[in-house]
């Protein structure tokens, strides 16, 4: 029964970073835009973050730091496909490889050290109820923010008129742009806040999750964001959804591996990535609901008045 | 003479080294309704691209009320008060109707007021706009309305319509005449793209003619006849159809009880529809957009091969279950009303296009003979008059006109037992349209079978040997096309033929 309820905190902790960044990037892929530089972004902002708490003593000016180096370079991944009109992909793949290599150098000083101790969180008189106290109540405050967060992007999209020009301008940039909407002033503010909020989640499980800063600490954790935005075909609520799973799977196997089940550790740790595969799969038997939640833009490039 | 409403001054683009405007003149007063007259490629959506801001000029001048005006972008031409219904919908697909007219308004309106305003201007003007309905199940036609719509909405000082007329029931053109009239009336301008000559007649005030991107002459329609004024467009007369008796042949083509549930939720479900075709005739199918035009067409070419095998048969042979390959393999070629997507592939050559539903130029391995392949595109191109700058085009380049000229071009080469077409000459000019009849007359006379799915009832009376209308996923009996009156097809559009659907609440426009 404790085992359990320490699970579904495990998982709760460990889908967090993926829900927040999964969001960011479906809202950028909302606009048209498709971000493969995931992974570096999440480097960068994490060792911006780990840096900042480290140094400023403070976990939210880590969060702030993250948010910031986030953004930063989606704006330059923005700039450069927005607005030079260069391929998605490639410009995406290049991100991720400059992340990586940027964050080893730029976090060699920090490797090894420690962030002070935080005081246990605990949300007041829910946090003592038995079993969903400790499953539900005794997490970071950005756990709470995530699901906040899913929630106002969802309201953003579908009860918003900016968001249904957000979802026109990825479904027909032409098409907006014929109705006198700036589609490139549009297409770069979202990339440049789903860059902000891949921040969050970076400095998330630097200053938070870890917390420490190794190289490569990101583990792969920008790809599964971005597979997550197909896997909820692109709604917001599903992200969070498909994030808990995946933290789910993930902590399941560590759980079993812990607990001694004779099973190669290797299949083990490759279980939520097959399940991601699978996910995936089982999504595309549906052609209808593919056509119908994805942007026909994604990957394009628009040429205003061409 | 009151200040015109807009007035454009030496207006020159060009395209490389196509002059798409040259040196144009135009002058609208307030509350006329100015038809702008030309063939395909005579440079009259370029013309409305300027006004509305879409495309730069690379000379000339805009007056707006006699001030000159700078209309850079389309927001401009809005703020202006300028309203455009394009010719290719600038409609988002995975939007409902509502939504769509929503960002095209500028005034901060709640969604739920758009949902009723769009209701009460479609029910004014008589249009049937379903606000709820999401754009990517609508027809062609609906889509059409859909832009209408939201055009109005907008309360504009000019209105510019490209073809608007194309795919209404002939009950629906009078209202929406009379609407025009009303709107202009009122005092906004309405710029009239429109290549039907009797329809400028009818309705415009004036009326400016292109020619190659120049404008060869300005008139009052009141002045002029069909013949005069397809003078001034294409500098001589369309020539007339010449048509002979039909010699039927045996039944190529049938159809029996053919019953299909819809794919979608917003989809028309066929019911008990049969029909056959003859070798050697032409049969029609009228109806307004919307009623299972494309759902039957699916299921005729092959797209659809939902269908039980026996419900439709090709000499005999049970195909229902065939695809659209296996159907041409056995003769029979089809005419897609969506000519980007279905008819073409957009962003490839019109040589390759060739080669999605010709083989000839394929070798051994599949291996394609580009040479042959390019002189098989220029053999269509020329034959069929297709203004365009040679085989390696890209599809997407040409005008729609032209491309349609192409495709059924493409299907005719093929010399077909069987013809399916929909919409041969929709937004296609009256000299190009009067090609395309003549050679859809002469597969026929060629012992053919044709059967042509259009919402233009004039093409119909020209072309069909018999008529058949779609209401409501039904279909109506054959009708001989001696016995055909316009008043009756308007009426059996509404599904009010003798063991129809009735009237169905999907179709206004209908009789009053």
């Amino acid at each position: 029964m404790n085992e359990l309820a320490l699970l579904i905190a495990a998982t709760l902790a460990a889908g967090t970073p993926l829900a927040i960044a999964g969001l960011g990037l479906l809202l950028n892929e909302r606009a048209g835009v498709v971000n493969l530089g995931a992974e570096g972004m999440l480097l960068v902002s994490a060792v911006a973050g780990f840096a900042a708490a480290h140094d400023g003593g403070s976990e939210w000016l880590g969060f702030l730091a993250g948010a910031a180096g986030g953004a930063a370079v989606a704006a330059v991944f923005g700039w450069l496909v927005v607005w030079l009109n260069t391929n998605q992909y490639a410009t995406g793949l290049a991100v991720s490889l400059f992340g990586s290599g940027f964050s080893a150098f730029v976090g060699i000083g920090y490797v090894g050290k420690q962030l002070g101790e935080q005081p246990p969180h605990r949300v007041p008189f829910l946090a003592d109820l038995p079993f969903v106290g400790p499953a539900l109540f005794r997490h970071h405050p950005v756990v709470y923010l995530a699901i906040a967060l899913v929630a106002a992007a969802a309201y953003f999209l579908y009860r918003t008129r900016a968001g249904l020009l957000l979802r026109a301008i990825g479904e027909s940039p032409q098409s907006a742009h014929a109705l006198g909407y700036g589609v490139r002033r549009i297409r770069f503010a979202a990339v440049v806040t789903g860059g902000a909020l891949c921040g969050i989640a970076g400095a998330y499980l630097s200053v938070v999750y870890t917390p420490l800063w190794v190289e490569g600490m990101v583990a792969g954790r920008g790809w599964i964001a971005l597979a997550l935005t197909v896997f909820a075909t692109w709604r917001p609520a599903r992200i969070l959804l498909g994030a808990y799973l995946f933290g789910g799977v993930t902590m399941l196997q560590l759980h079993l591996q812990a607990r001694g089940v004779h099973v190669p550790s290797q299949f083990m740790a490759m279980l939520p990535y097959v399940s991601t595969i699978a996910v995936l799969a089982l999504i595309s038997r549906n052609p209808l609901w593919i056509r119908l939640n994805m942007p026909a833009s994604l990957g394009k490039p628009f040429f205003p008045g061409a | 003479m009151s200040v015109p409403r807009l007035e454009l001054r030496h207006v020159t683009k060009r395209y490389g080294d196509v002059v798409a405007n040259d040196d144009v003149a135009l002058t609208v007063a307030p509350g006329e309704i100015h038809a702008v007259l030309g063939e395909n490629g005579a440079g009259k959506s370029t013309l409305m691209k300027v006004v509305y801001g879409a495309v730069a000029p690379d000379a000339g001048e805009i007056l707006w009320d006699g001030q000159p005006a700078e209309v850079r972008t389309p927001h401009d031409a809005r703020a202006l008060g300028i309203a455009m219904v394009f010719q290719h919908f600038s409609l988002f697909d995975s939007l409902t109707v509502a939504e769509n007219v929503w960002l095209g308004l500028s005034r901060k309106v709640a969604l739920r007021d758009v949902t009723e305003r769009i209701r009460a201007k479609a029910a004014e003007y008589g249009l049937d706009v379903d606000p709820l309905r999401p754009v990517h199940v609508l027809s062609v036609g609906e889509r059409q309305r859909v832009e209408i719509v939201r055009a109005l909405l907008a309360d504009p000082r000019l209105l510019i319509l490209d073809e608007p007329t194309a795919v209404l029931t002939p009950q629906a053109v009078d209202k929406l005449f009379e609407t025009l009239r009303q709107v202009a009336a009122s005092g906004c301008s309405i710029l009239y793209i429109s290549h039907k000559l009797d329809e400028i007649l009818e309705l415009c005030h004036a009326c400016t003619v292109l020619r190659g991107g120049r404008v060869v002459a300005t008139c009052d329609p009141a002045q002029e006849t069909t013949a005069s004024l397809s003078r001034m467009m294409i500098g001589a007369e369309p020539p007339r159809l010449e048509r002979r008796a039909a010699k039927l042949g045996p039944v190529a083509l049938s159809v029996e009880r053919l019953a299909l549930p819809c794919h979608d939720r917003f989809g028309v479900p066929l019911e008990d529809v049969s029909l056959e075709v003859h070798a050697g005739e032409i049969v029609g199918i009228a109806g307004v957009s919307g009623n299972g035009q494309q759902e039957l067409l699916a299921a005729l070419s092959g797209e659809d091969p939902r269908a039980d095998a026996g419900a439709i048969r090709l000499f005999g042979e049970p195909i229902g279950r065939t695809g659209a390959a296996g159907r041409r393999r056995r003769g029979l070629h089809f005419v897609p009303e969506e000519r980007l997507g279905r008819g073409a592939v957009p962003s490839l050559s019109l040589a390759t296009n060739m080669l999605l539903t010709r083989q000839e130029a394929l070798r051994a391995f599949g291996w394609i003979d580009r040479a042959a392949l390019r002189d098989q595109a220029s053999g269509v191109l020329r034959r069929y008059w297709v203004k365009a700058a040679g085989p390696g085009a890209v599809a997407r380049s040409l005008s729609g006109g032209n491309l349609q000229k192409y495709i059924v071009g493409r299907e005719l080469d093929a010399v077909p037992k069987v013809l399916v077409v929909a919409q041969p000459t929709w937004g296609v000019d009256v000299g190009a349209a009067a090609q395309i009849h003549a050679e859809l007359l002469r597969l026929r006379d060629a012992g053919a079978a044709v059967l042509v799915v259009s919402e233009e009832l004039e093409e119909l009376f020209a072309l069909a040997d018999r008529l058949h209308v779609i209401a409501k996923g039904r279909l109506s009996p054959p009708l001989p096309a001696a016995d055909a009156t316009v008043e009756r097809i308007g009426e059996w559009m509404s599904g009010l033929w003798a063991g129809g659907p009735g009237r169905p609440e999907a179709v206004a426009g209908g009789p009053a």
